[in-house]
């Protein structure tokens, strides 16, 4: 599955920084026909979590009418070096956890 | 209404004779936005690529490398480009080296295949390379993995002007693409120059009818909802006006390419661009 994310590799302490990210999923809405006439299963990334510094600092939860390939921003405040960890689950069951170096100082 | 058909039924050869208020509109945008893609090219003659005329939203997204879904397709590319492939397990990379290697590559085609006796467009060539050079099947027409592929290349020509192919027996092909663009088809009976020299910037609906340069391809269309290459895009149009589209990979979307990519010469590559 592809995904770019983008978080500063460097940030002052207190900064805002913002953390982006586009993952590749057809976020199947369960109401388009294959072209064998029959539905194709719904399948969409229900919910996407973002942890710094050991601590919950983002949740999203998705529901159908968002489309393919979502797109995710949000701000950040830059308080230590770590790692951002980033992950989301979609209703086949298939969980992904990525995690990016952020350097503060 | 914006244009004015006057064409010959046919026949006469596609003029690049854009509204008047399209002109306008490009010379006013143009000294905001010269440094921008196609800016400068539509302040000079009045061809403008889609890209100006679409809301700022979209350009963003264009834009910026981080919200480009394009870009997904492309390090889906780069993984196929490093993988060993075929009866030769030998990958793209071997014998082409890293893919900024395939710099302006992409803005010179379609180009003449002399083994073959026929123009190909990019995504026919890159399975001429699968076929010939790695003992391997060619990928379908409009498949992820060709995409993928199709995309790396052509984004290693973003921001590099549209330069067409100097072979000698490309003349001829663009002229079957001319000849094919300027002429009526399907039940609706317009031809594509009806709609993309005499009524550009004008409505269809709630779309601005674009001029129909071929700056951004592969591209994401949002109503797609993933990537696509032009014979997609043109097939919707035939669909449009209710002819039967052309087969995908066929000879008439080459010529029609090479003559769109003639008729865009010296505009900036911008794929993978992104369109409503
Ligand atoms: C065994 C070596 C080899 C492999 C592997 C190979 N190619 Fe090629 N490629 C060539 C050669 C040689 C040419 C020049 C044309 C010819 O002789 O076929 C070429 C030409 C091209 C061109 C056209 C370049 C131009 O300037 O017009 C593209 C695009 C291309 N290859 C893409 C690819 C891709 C994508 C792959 C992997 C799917 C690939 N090639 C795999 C050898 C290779
Ligand atoms: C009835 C008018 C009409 C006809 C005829 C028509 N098109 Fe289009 N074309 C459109 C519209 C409208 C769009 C833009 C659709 C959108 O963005 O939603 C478009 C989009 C395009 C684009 C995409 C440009 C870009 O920026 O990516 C190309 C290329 C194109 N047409 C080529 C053709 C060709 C070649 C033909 C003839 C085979 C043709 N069109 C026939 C109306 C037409």
């Amino acid at each position: 599955m592809a995904v770019m994310i983008n978080v500063p590799e460097t940030a002052a302490p207190g900064e805002v920084v913002e953390v982006k990210i586009i993952i590749s999923h057809p976020m199947e809405t369960g109401f388009r026909t294959g072209s064998d006439g029959k539905l194709v299963p719904r399948n969409i990334i229900h919910e996407l979590t973002c942890r710094y510094m050991g601590q919950e600092v983002f949740r999203a939860e998705l529901h159908p009418a968002v489309a393919a390939n979502p797109f995710f921003s949000f701000f950040v405040t830059a308080q230590e070096s770590g790692e951002v960890e980033l992950s989301w689950v979609d209703e086949a069951g298939e969980t992904v956890t990525e995690t990016r170096p952020i350097e503060v100082g | 209404m914006a244009g004015q058909v006057e064409r010959a039924e046919g026949g006469a050869a596609p003029r690049l004779r854009p509204p008047r208020d399209i002109c306008r509109k490009a010379r006013w945008s143009g000294a905001v936005v010269a440094a921008v893609l196609a800016g400068a090219a539509g302040a000079q003659d009045g061809r403008v690529s889609t890209y100006e005329q679409m809301a700022p939203e979209l350009r963003a997204m264009q834009d910026d490398d981080f919200s480009n879904p394009g870009l997904l397709w492309a390090q889906t590319g780069e993984e196929l480009w490093a993988e060993p492939s075929g009866a030769d397990e030998v990958a793209c990379a071997e014998c082409h080296g890293a893919a900024e290697e395939m710099a302006g590559v992409a803005a010179h085609y379609p180009d003449w295949d002399e083994e073959s006796g026929q123009a190909v467009d990019l995504a026919a060539r890159i399975n001429l390379c699968r076929q010939r050079h790695q003992g391997a099947e060619p990928l379908e027409r409009g498949s992820e993995a060709l995409l993928a592929l199709t995309t790396l290349v052509a984004l290693q020509s973003r921001g590099q002007p549209i330069a067409p192919s100097e072979a000698p027996q490309m003349e001829a092909v663009r002229g079957q693409g001319e000849a094919l663009y300027s002429t009526r088809m399907g039940q609706l009976n317009l031809a594509c120059a009806t709609c993309h020299d005499d009524l550009a910037g004008g409505r269809l609906l709630a779309a601005e009818i674009p001029q129909a340069h071929p700056t951004g391809y592969p591209q994401y269309r949002l109503e797609w909802q993933e990537m696509g290459d032009l014979d997609r895009r043109l097939r919707n149009c035939m669909v449009g006006v209710r002819a039967e589209p052309f087969a995908a990979g066929s000879q008439e979307f080459v010529a029609l390419e090479a003559y769109l990519k003639a008729r865009a010469v010296g505009m900036e590559m911008e794929a993978p661009a992104i369109r409503p």
